[in-house]
């Protein structure tokens, strides 16, 4: 199996790795990196578990090799907190929402509607539930994150205000 | 005093670590010189095996092991995993065997199981893995497999009959004899899998120091895996320790135990390296447990205002080939079907078939979804069929509130006769129908019509025996920080189970919540344990939290009392601190009671004194509890395509007091997502070989959220008597009525054509092809 050397930040941290070419990006930041933060729930794309953004994007990391992150910039659920630990707000609104249940897809959630809020200052409950569209949750039956995500919204324009 | 914990909408401690992506689910476990396991599965219905060549992959890259049923230590090579529900005599069911022995039965079932430094090389080597296969004709279709000459699923059995199992009271044929109507209808049913968003892992390492084999699985039911696993191993329990950490949902398959349970943990040991197991989600659809398909035929009684005299059926159940769960479900439909409704006489009667297909488990709701189907679906029939309104056809049936507690002449799976202890039926239904503005909607429904829409509207009712026994326990002890350490054998895998015990304790004890540090899923924990099913735990390891809760406090108040030299009356303990009312108020913290409550050496403690501050309370209760509701949907289909929109949809719930609303409203709104699944979606298909035909997200469909309307809930609070909680199970309720509903909801508003659908899920193509039959597409303008 060819090795591959690969070079990106991954939460504003820079690593560089040899890695083998079939390694897809979600395996990479687990078990290469140890950020277990970013999940795997189908390894074909659809539930979106293993959302993460490159160059601000939001990717499936299960559908993308870890050398074609090669240079980019990845931000991963780990990397949403403030330095000093402290919830984000769309991250706060998932607590105060109950947005979660068992948290399994959470992390890929919140990745997909960071780069959703970053775009939709005021978004409308049916632009949150497009948004989450391709985010399975078996849980919670998605009110809470719909909640969350309007809430996170809100207080996001109330702060930038 | 500290604010009352109980009845609040507390945040989740549990949220925090979930939030910043520091959970820790099994596949995020790693441990230093880790192997790697990939399992070689059958893809074949039914085969038997004739001979396994490993060879080839014991030679392949970075292969440490490659393991059959024989090369598994001692009990594995031949016994098969042992029961946790005993079957009744003449039950043919069975478990699997840890590995395949000879003869596989349905496509997944794994044959051997390959182990090396990497899960990419051990999937690259169990390609050479060669197992020589004499295929054998399969059946996947419970109905066929009841046929005389149908193919054996076991080859060991001579037929495909594993129970037949009966229940009733009263004189049914003296019922339907008298009856002014009879109406009689057959339901095909279906509900595929639970579709956890974790898949089953497993990592067993044994620590060479102490002996101890740790092993970690993504499971409902640790301390019955420790139990299984030790009979396996031949090995005392106590060295054994099971974890089920942070677990991404369980939904009924995560409950039994698995083989692959028992051959990571055997394989661990053979190679003195730990071992880990993560199934892929294409694994999980042919391995891990589902419900599979019913088929029903019931009849229902009325005399001339619609009240049922009544209720006689049959079902044929699809059990797949493997249920590990026993033969649980004849007595849970039996149970459920007739409701919150008064019916004289009821039999009903059972065919449990095997089928090739994996193994069956209850899933979230555990049968109830289709006997509620069946029953709701029945009393619309009767209202269409004597032009009475459906909820008045409900409102003459519905079991009155005094009438409580009701016993119906039919034994439960905990040897009771059904007692429904609390609930108050027509209520439930009343606040649904009035949040779903049920006595405007058929205006709402003229004017949609008029403009070319159908919308339709839909009611269904359930009773849930919750709560099941036999016990749960919850351990309390104060540690010398202050802190209040908490355990039980309840385990948690998203239903909040750590705040809603820290609720308990915090009033019961008198210190603040976050000072209370909750353990869930850990056999190392807490000595016994049962786990998560039967929507359970908020009642027995609630109610074991509050025993211990108040125990503890007792001593705190004992020990406050003896240090201040005042009667224990004069203690109070809130917010962590016991004081004396009187005198200056003298105060300890219960970092200090807890290190004074371990005495000092050589001095003696007060008589009746015991060390520590600390108790462990198990509760076994009585009997089952019984929740109920009433869910009432809107619907709008599009008579065209076929899709089904869900407009509204409003709850009346009903699971006794609740500890934390938010937790509870969250249960019924993921419930009633399920339940829209298996209404509209989920399908898990195979061919008549016993081939699964639906094994990703793109054939196997799971409600997203433009599937699913934020659900309005009204919770009505009748306390349940037969706990000190007075809670009665919230877990399952949203799933069980939802397809009932929302199909009801479908046929009315097609009622125009006089269509009418005794099926789950209902698909699009299904309808499209119901309106075609009656001629609907003739009635509507072309497009």
């Amino acid at each position: 199996m060819s090795e591959h050397a690969v070079t990106l930040t991954v939460n504003g941290v820079a690593h560089a790795r040899t890695i083998e070419g079939r390694v897809n990006l979600a395996d990479f930041l687990r078990h290469t990196l140890g950020l277990t933060g970013t999940h795997v729930g189908c390894e074909h794309g659809v539930c979106g578990a293993c959302t993460v953004l490159v160059d601000g994007r939001s990717v499936r990391a299960c559908l993308m090799f870890a050398v074609q992150a090669d240079g980019r910039a990845v931000t991963t659920v780990e990397g949403l907190a403030a330095a000093d630990g402290g919830l984000d707000p769309l991250q706060a609104a998932f607590r105060e929402h109950h947005g979660l249940q068992c948290g399994f897809c959470t992390p890929g959630m919140l990745m997909t509607l960071t780069e959703f809020l970053r775009e939709n200052k005021t978004p409308s409950a049916a632009q949150v539930r497009e948004a989450i569209g391709g985010n399975l949750c078996r849980c919670t039956g998605y009110a809470g994150i719909i909640a969350a995500a309007l809430a996170a919204a809100r207080r996001i324009a109330a702060d930038g205000a | 005093m500290g604010t009352r914990q109980f009845g609040a909408r507390v945040r989740r401690s549990e949220d925090a670590d979930l939030l910043r992506g520091r959970g820790r689910y099994v596949d995020d476990i790693h441990l230093p010189s880790m192997l790697h396991a990939y399992f070689v599965r059958s893809p074949h219905a039914h085969a038997l095996m004739k001979g396994v060549d490993m060879a080839a992959a014991r030679a392949a890259q970075g292969v440490a092991a490659v393991l059959a049923i024989e090369d598994l230590p001692g009990a594995m090579r031949s016994a098969r995993i042992p029961t946790v529900i005993a079957l009744d005599d003449g039950v043919a069911l069975r478990t699997q065997h840890c590995l395949a022995r000879g003869e596989v039965n349905h496509v997944g079932q794994p044959v051997a199981v390959v182990i090396a430094r990497t899960a990419a090389l051990a999937e690259d080597a169990a390609a050479h893995v060669a197992v020589d296969y004499d295929v054998l004709a399969a059946v996947s279709d419970a109905r066929a497999a009841l046929a005389h000459d149908a193919p054996p699923v076991h080859c060991d059995l001579s037929g495909n009959l594993a129970a037949l199992v009966a229940n009733g009271y009263g004189d049914v044929e003296a019922a339907f004899a008298g009856a002014a109507h009879v109406f009689s209808d057959a339901f095909w049913m279906h509900r595929g899998g639970g579709m956890a968003m974790e898949t089953r892992a497993v990592v067993a390492h044994e620590d060479g120091a102490s002996g101890m084999l740790t092993v970690w699985s993504s499971t409902q039911t640790p301390h019955l895996g420790q139990r299984i696993l030790a009979e396996l191993l031949a090995r005392g329990s106590d060295t054994i320790r099971a974890i089920a950490p942070h677990v991404g949902g369980g939904f009924g398959p995560k409950a039994p135990f698995y083989p692959e349970e028992a051959v990571i943990p055997a394989a661990a040991l053979l190679l003195g390296q730990p071992v880990k197991w993560t199934e892929d989600r294409h694994e999980h659809f042919l391995s891990a447990a589902q419900e599979h398909d019913q088929y029903w035929t019931l009849a229902i009684a009325v005399d001339q205002s619609g009240r049922i005299l009544g209720l006689r059926g049959e079902m044929i159940l699809d059990a797949g080939a493997f249920a590990p769960w026993g033969n649980v479900m004849p007595n849970i439909a039996a149970v459920t079907l007739p409701g919150p409704y008064v019916v004289p006489a009821y039999g009903f009667a059972v065919k449990v078939a095997l089928t090739n297909k994996v193994a069956t488990v209850p899933v979230r709701g555990a049968g109830r979804p289709q006997a509620v189907f069946a029953m709701e679906r029945m009393l619309d029939r009767v209202a269409r069929e004597l032009s009475i309104d459906r909820a008045e056809v409900r409102r003459r049936n519905l079991i009155a509130a005094e009438a409580m507690p009701y016993t119906r002449p039919l034994v439960f799976r905990d040897a009771k006769p059904i007692t429904y202890q609390s609930g108050d039926f027509p209520r439930a239904m009343h606040m649904a129908l009035a949040s779903a503005r049920y006595d405007g909607f058929k205006d709402r429904q003229a004017r949609a019509r008029a403009g070319g829409r159908h919308i339709g509207i839909g009611i269904a009712n359930y009773v849930e025996a919750t709560g099941l026994g036999p016990f749960e326990g919850v351990s309390v002890r104060v540690l010398n920080t202050g802190k209040v350490a908490v355990a039980t054998g309840a385990a948690d895998q998203g239903q909040g189970v750590r705040t809603t015990l820290a609720q308990v304790i915090a009033d019961a004890i008198g210190c603040r919540i976050e000072d209370i540090e909750v353990r869930v899923g850990d056999t190392g924990a807490i000595a016994q344990g049962v786990g998560a099913f039967a929507s359970r735990q908020a009642i027995i390891a609630g109610s074991a939290a509050l025993m211990a809760g108040e125990a503890v406090r007792r001593q705190i108040v004992a020990l406050a009392a003896r240090a201040f030299a005042v009667e224990e009356a004069e203690i109070e303990v809130a917010d962590g601190v016991a004081s004396a009312r009187g005198g200056n108020r003298p105060a300890l913290s219960f970092a200090a009671l807890a290190r004074l409550a371990q005495g000092e050496p050589g001095a003696a403690f007060a008589a009746g004194q015991m060390p520590g501050l600390e108790h462990v309370a198990y509760f076994a209760p009585a009997q089952a509890s019984f929740c109920n509701g009433t869910h009432v949907a809107e619907v709008e289909v599009d008579a065209l395509t076929g899709a089904v929109r869900v407009l509204d949809y409003c709850v009346g719930h009903d699971s006794g007091r609740v500890i934390n609303p938010m937790i509870v409203e969250g249960q019924v709104q993921g419930g009633v997502a399920h339940g829209i699944g298996n209404a509209l979606l989920e399908w898990m298909r195979y061919d008549e070989t016993g081939q699964p035909l639906t094994t990703t997200f793109a054939d196997y469909l799971l409600p997203t959220a433009t599937d699913v309307p934020t659900c309005r809930i009204a919770h009505i609070e009748t306390p349940n008597p037969l706990n000190p909680l007075g809670v009665t199970g919230a877990g399952e309720g949203g799933a069980i009525p939802a397809p009932a509903a929302i199909v009801a909801a479908i046929e009315d508003a097609l009622s125009p054509y006089g269509v009418r659908f005794c099926e789950m899920p209902l698909t699009p193509e299904r309808i499209v092809a119901a309106l075609r039959e009656a001629g609907a597409y003739a009635r509507l303008a072309p497009i």
